[in-house]
């Protein structure tokens, strides 16, 4: 009975055993590629250890190439333009790659690997993209699903974002989760405040980042972010703005209004937000503020199901139905959309039909 | 039949009348998912054809040479999982060592084919069968080709099926797909009655 328990082992330990140096051979041999170095805008030069895929190389290296999945090729954020050769595309890369992408040789960092020298293109302002510890100094609640993060930051003490730009918040590890996660939320703060960045975080049942920011996150407490990223920012143009949101689509808007504000833009400027009842309404008075300052904006709040107590005499019906009310032509207009993807996409058909085309119509989805 | 006779029947029926796919029902879910498009089925089909040729040589291998002497063959269901894993991954990393065309174009679909039931499956058949060494290869190889065989025509049915035919709502993707796989194992059956290796 030992005996064949002790053969059992001792022969299932030894194969175990076998293979495993097998494969610890075979990573020290073939799987060692030694040094290589990327070269990034033919200016800057990184030696970096080979072998690792490109996007958490460079992560290793301070240089943020912007992700949401984190490296799973799952969101195709991550495109970088490589002018050296990496081989073929993968079938995991062709998803995200449109053909003139392709022309371009623009890859997934995250997808194609460091084996050999590099030489690779990225946006100079990724350059700009730091990680930044921060003290949570105030968390609010604007809903009861919505709560604002105020985070000072500490090391370093400031940031130069463009407003309307998202940062990546670093959820810890904690009880729910075994590995750190990184999540895009953007920033509602007015960017001249340069020693602080405000999000608006919210809910999603059982999500990993929100649920340890609801349940877990005190006032106090260090956090991690980097950016800024995203191309979702107001452009300098004559143009008349409309600019929809829904739920924490806010925060890109607000800090996009308080820079106004402070630039002195006074455009006309129409704000369509949607929301189901009153509970879901924010920053109302701060709306109106802002109205007061800026003589050519109007903020136009619409729910789509009010409830008899909320006493409502505003706006009803759904934001696109509201939109299409209000938008008598779309010439000279330019639009920013932030939200749930069905709200984009709804509110897109909308703006298309008033005749604006899709280059003026700038959104930033929740994915 | 014997000798050189019968390692090439088995070869033949493991592709045809024994067909692992259509006959057996191993390795569905690579066949479901990755049946989408003609150019990636025959890349999983190479890559399932030589993982599989090369893992039942070396589980015959292992099988008479250490499991069986040892008088413990109850374990080969977790010695013969543990020999495809190593091996399909030292294999990963040299093809992506040696070509990046053939990595594009096979090495991304080796973790998939670590957890291919059909690969165990064969090594598997090939114990209870009690094939010799050589049959082993020929079956292993002719069952890779006939997985190869199934899933590129299947791509090639679901490429046309695209273009041309109104699937029923309710029956789009993976539920046209086992209809369709259904109909092929019927045709297949065709081929039973030619040689029977079982």
């Amino acid at each position: 009975m030992l005996t064949t328990f002790l053969i059992t082992v001792g022969a299932m330990a030894a194969l175990g055993t076998a293979l495993a140096v097998l494969m610890v051979i075979a990573d020290l041999t073939v799987g060692n590629y030694g040094e290589v170095k990327i070269t990034i805008n033919d200016s800057k030069e990184l030696v970096v250890p080979g072998g690792g895929p490109l996007l958490s190389t460079l992560m290793a290296e301070k240089l943020f190439i912007p992700s949401a999945c984190g490296g799973r090729g799952s969101c195709g954020f991550c495109k970088v333009k490589i002018t050296s050769d990496v081989g073929d595309y993968l079938a995991t890369e062709l998803p995200w790659i449109t053909e003139e992408e392709k022309k371009e040789n623009i890859r997934l960092s995250c997808q194609v690997k460091a084996k050999k020298d590099l030489s690779i293109w990225i946006p100079e302002e990724l350059f700009n993209v730091k990680e930044y510890r921060t003290r949570v100094e105030r968390i609010r609640d604007l809903t009861h699903d919505i709560k604002e993060l105020t985070l000072k930051l500490i090391d370093p003490p400031e940031i130069s974002f463009r407003p309307g730009q998202y940062i990546q918040f670093q959820t810890p590890e904690y009880e729910l989760s075994s590995e750190s996660v990184y999540r895009a939320y953007s920033c509602s703060s007015n960017p001249s405040q340069r020693d602080m960045v405000e999000l608006e975080v919210r809910l999603v049942p059982n999500g990993i980042c929100t649920t340890y920011v609801f349940q877990y996150m005190k006032e106090g407490d260090e956090v991690t972010i980097n950016g800024p990223y995203g191309e979702f920012f107001l452009r300098d143009t004559q143009r008349d703005i409309v600019f929809i949101a829904g739920g924490s689509g806010m925060a890109p808007i607000k800090s996009i209004l308080l820079n106004m504000v402070e630039k002195g833009i006074d455009r006309k400027a129409t704000y369509f937000f949607g929301a189901v009842s009153r509970r879901d309404l924010f920053l109302v008075e701060e709306m109106r503020e802002l109205e007061k300052k800026l003589p050519n904006f109007r903020y136009v709040p619409a729910l789509s199901g009010p409830k008899p107590e909320d006493k409502w005499d505003g706006e009803t019906g759904l934001i696109t139905e509201v939109l299409d009310r209000h938008l008598s032509s779309g010439d000279n207009v330019e639009a920013y959309l932030c939200g749930s993807p069905g709200m984009i996409d709804a509110s897109i058909k909308v703006l298309s039909s008033k005749g604006i085309p899709q280059e003026l119509i700038y959104y930033d989805k929740f994915a | 039949m014997s000798g050189g006779l019968f390692t090439f029947g088995v070869f033949f029926a493991a592709i045809f009348t024994s067909n692992i796919l259509l006959t057996n029902f191993l390795g569905m879910c690579s066949f479901l998912a990755v049946s989408r498009e003609v150019k990636t089925s025959v890349g999983l089909g190479a890559a399932v054809i030589f993982v599989m040729a090369i893992t039942s040589v070396l589980n015959w291998l292992i099988y008479y040479y250490v499991l069986v002497p040892l008088d413990i063959i109850y374990l080969r269901y977790i010695a013969f999982i543990i020999v495809i894993a190593a091996f399909v991954q030292l294999v990963e990393m040299i093809i992506e060592r040696v070509s990046d065309t053939l990595y594009a174009a096979l090495g991304i679909f080796l973790p998939l084919i670590t957890v291919n039931c059909a690969i165990l499956g064969a090594s598997l058949f090939m114990v209870i069968r009690e094939y010799t060494f050589l049959s082993s290869f020929a079956f292993g190889a002719g069952s890779g080709i006939g997985w190869a065989l199934a899933i590129i025509a299947m791509a090639g049915i679901r490429t046309k099926l695209n273009i041309r035919s109104k699937v029923p709502y309710g029956l789009t993707g993976a539920g046209i797909t086992l209809i369709i796989a259904g109909i092929m194992a019927l045709a297949f059956m065709g081929f039973a009655g030619m040689i029977n290796i079982t």
